[in-house]
């Protein structure tokens, strides 16, 4: 792969995302409701881990905590070496603006933006000027294969290619933790595997972490480790072979 | 991250539209209907307005404005020229009279009489004859559209005659005036002549025209003459103001000007704030996006805000200009009923502010939606 999808040096010491005994509770009017029951999870550098379960079961409760996007009500999180709680305010912000790519559902590119403008968008939020921004973005684009498809609107764009550019997007800025929120959930199956190889061929790296919840079983050969939650906990942990030992990672049996 | 606002907010033209729009009908109501409502105090003036010689009007005590005028005696005019500071003051006959056309037909008009000596009042533009010819017997000069209004269909001429009070008046000039209040003609003549025209009463003397002298204050002068004769003494433009505050308090026209001032603003928010609260809630996963993305508030507040104001501004030119264009096409058209009508730039100020109002009330409600979005509703 070319070093545009390359991550940032820095930490690789260690888990990427480390979670103990997180518990993350909802108030709806007179009622609590408990979306994580005490998780304790480690998502290490080099992998992709799968995040799956029963609608309900908590994983977008836990894909934001481990994102930055929501806190904890009780339990200890650490994100690519930082103590989440030391993580607030502008710094939380900054935070994920540098070091974290999101991969969502519905793509949520923006439909006015061109692909390649779409790309650039986490460099202009890190205060890229804009022109360095697009040609980056363009490097990258050209790396998810959708080099003539650059100036096209998202409109113009299939779903497998409107996810190309939202990978392009969540990877342009070399992040150290990339977020999928069901990428293929929008696709047809064909275009779902194909977004997962891709997924696969560019995310993964050395001092990267990749994180993809799904509950799309024909994914699940792409994980390096599965995640399985049941109402609010980690079930179980999968370390299937076929994808293990591209990075020579070696995995614990279980981190329950 | 301007670019990226802007970006958004053009992306979807019919909207875009929509809001421009919104903020554009409401700009040309306020500003057109503020531009009407000015017109018509500034017509109430008119008289006053065209008499640029006095720094001074003095009149009646019970006078209520300078069309409902109570005469003085004319020995008044003697006792304001031994006040103080007085450099010279002269007589102004002002009064409503019947003009009779020799084809029959017949007009009420505004007669002012001049002073026969110096002619301070006598207006200064004149598009036939000249000022002095008021000097010639009988002679009288008619404002332009007056004319057109006591003999229609004609061609501006000097020489035609009308019968005022039975007495005849010849046409010696054709002058051009500020509008009056009412389409009623303006007829001027000489203070004698008027006094003639016009139905006798005791007492004839309307106003007495003041000026100071070097280096007295007028305002100061007034208070003096006030307190000397008795008199209501005012400077133009405290007469101007004393004028405007009379209609303004016993006429229904700034209510009626005030609502349709007031739809305007509304309708222009309405139009605005719901286009443009629509097109954020519709951008609201795209904003929750960028603010997972790593966007702070305080740059998303600056993203709306930027958007308010590129739809504000170009609402407002757009209002703005049709306003002007308003103006313009019936300044060509000689419209009778608003001739004199303009959009001053004070009137352009307002709007401007009421304009960045809307868009403010507008952005308002966007900024709450957005301020209050979590980022991890992009995984929802």
């Amino acid at each position: 792969m070319t070093s545009v999808l390359e991550p940032e040096r820095g930490h690789t010491q260690g888990p990427a995302v480390w979670c103990r005994r997180v518990t993350k509770d909802y108030s709806t009017g007179d009622d609590v409701v408990r979306a994580l029951r005490g998780v304790d999870v480690e998502i290490p550098y080099g992998e992709m881990t799968l995040l799956v379960g029963p609608s309900g079961c908590g994983k977008t409760t836990l894909i934001s905590v481990m994102a930055g996007l929501l806190d904890p009500t009780e339990g200890d999180v650490a994100l690519l070496g930082r103590e989440r709680r030391d993580l607030v305010g502008r710094a939380l912000v900054e935070f994920r603006a540098t070091r974290i790519g999101f991969v969502f559902q519905q793509y949520n590119l923006l439909p006015s933006l061109t692909a390649v403008e779409n790309a650039a968008i986490p460099l202009v939020i890190c205060g890229w000027k804009r022109s360095l921004a697009i040609a980056r973005a363009a490097e990258v684009l050209e790396a998810v294969g959708l080099k003539d498809k650059m100036h096209q609107l998202p409109s113009q764009l299939s779903g497998g290619q409107q996810q190309r550019v939202a990978i392009a997007r969540a990877l342009v800025h070399s992040p150290k933790l990339l977020v999928c929120d069901e990428p293929t959930a929008a696709l047809d199956a064909e275009s779902g595997r194909k977004i997962m190889e891709l997924l696969r061929a560019t995310t993964v790296k050395p001092g990267r972490a990749v994180i993809v919840v799904t509950h799309d079983n024909r994914v699940f050969e792409f994980g390096d480790r599965i995640v399985h939650m049941t109402d609010g906990r980690i079930d179980r942990v999968e370390l299937p072979s076929t994808q293990r030992t591209e990075f020579g990672t070696e995995h614990t049996a279980s981190l329950n | 991250m301007s670019w990226l606002a802007w970006r958004m907010l053009i992306g979807d033209r019919t909207k875009y539209w929509g809001i421009v729009f919104g903020v554009a009908f409401g700009s040309l109501l306020i500003a057109q209907q503020s531009a009407i409502f000015v017109g018509l105090m500034r017509r109430t003036s008119s008289r006053i307005i065209d008499v640029t010689e006095a720094d001074i009007w003095v009149m009646d005590k019970q006078t209520l404005n300078v069309d409902e005028v109570r005469p003085m005696p004319e020995n008044r005019l003697y006792q304001v020229r031994g006040v103080p500071g007085v450099e010279w003051a002269v007589r102004l006959f002002k009064g409503q009279v019947v003009v009779r056309t020799e084809d029959g037909g017949f007009r009420q008009v505004f007669l002012v009489g001049v002073d026969d000596g110096t002619l301070i009042g006598t207006p200064h533009e004149l598009v036939l004859g000249s000022a002095e010819s008021l000097r010639e017997p009988d002679a009288i000069i008619v404002d332009q559209d007056g004319y057109k209004l006591l003999f229609p269909d004609q061609p501006l001429r000097l020489g035609a005659a009308v019968q005022m009070n039975d007495r005849r008046a010849v046409v010696a000039g054709i002058c051009r005036v500020s509008p009056p209040f009412t389409t009623l003609p303006v007829i001027y003549t000489r203070y004698s002549r008027a006094t003639v025209y016009a139905p006798h009463e005791r007492n004839m003397l309307s106003f007495v025209l003041a000026g100071a002298n070097k280096g007295t204050d007028p305002a100061q002068l007034c208070s003096r003459i006030a307190e000397q004769t008795s008199l209501k003494a005012m400077t133009s433009n405290e007469f101007l103001w004393f004028n405007v505050g009379h209609y303004l308090r016993n006429t229904g026209i700034p209510v009626n000007f005030g609502i349709t001032v007031g739809l305007g603003f509304v309708v222009g928010a309405a139009i605005a704030g719901q286009t443009f609260y629509l097109f954020t809630l519709e951008n609201l996963k795209q904003f929750g996006s960028l603010k997972a993305m790593g966007v702070t508030n305080s740059r998303l507040i600056g993203m709306v805000l930027l958007q308010a104001v590129a739809v504000g501004v170009m609402g407002f030119g757009i209002g703005i200009g049709l306003a002007a264009a308003f103006f313009e096409t019936t300044e060509r058209l000689q419209n009778v009923a608003l001739r004199g009508m303009y959009l001053p730039w004070q009137v352009v100020a307002v709007t401007g502010v009421a304009v960045g109002l809307i868009v403010f009330l507008a952005s308002i409600l966007s900024l709450r939606r957005v301020l209050v979005l979590e980022p991890g509703m992009v995984f929802k």
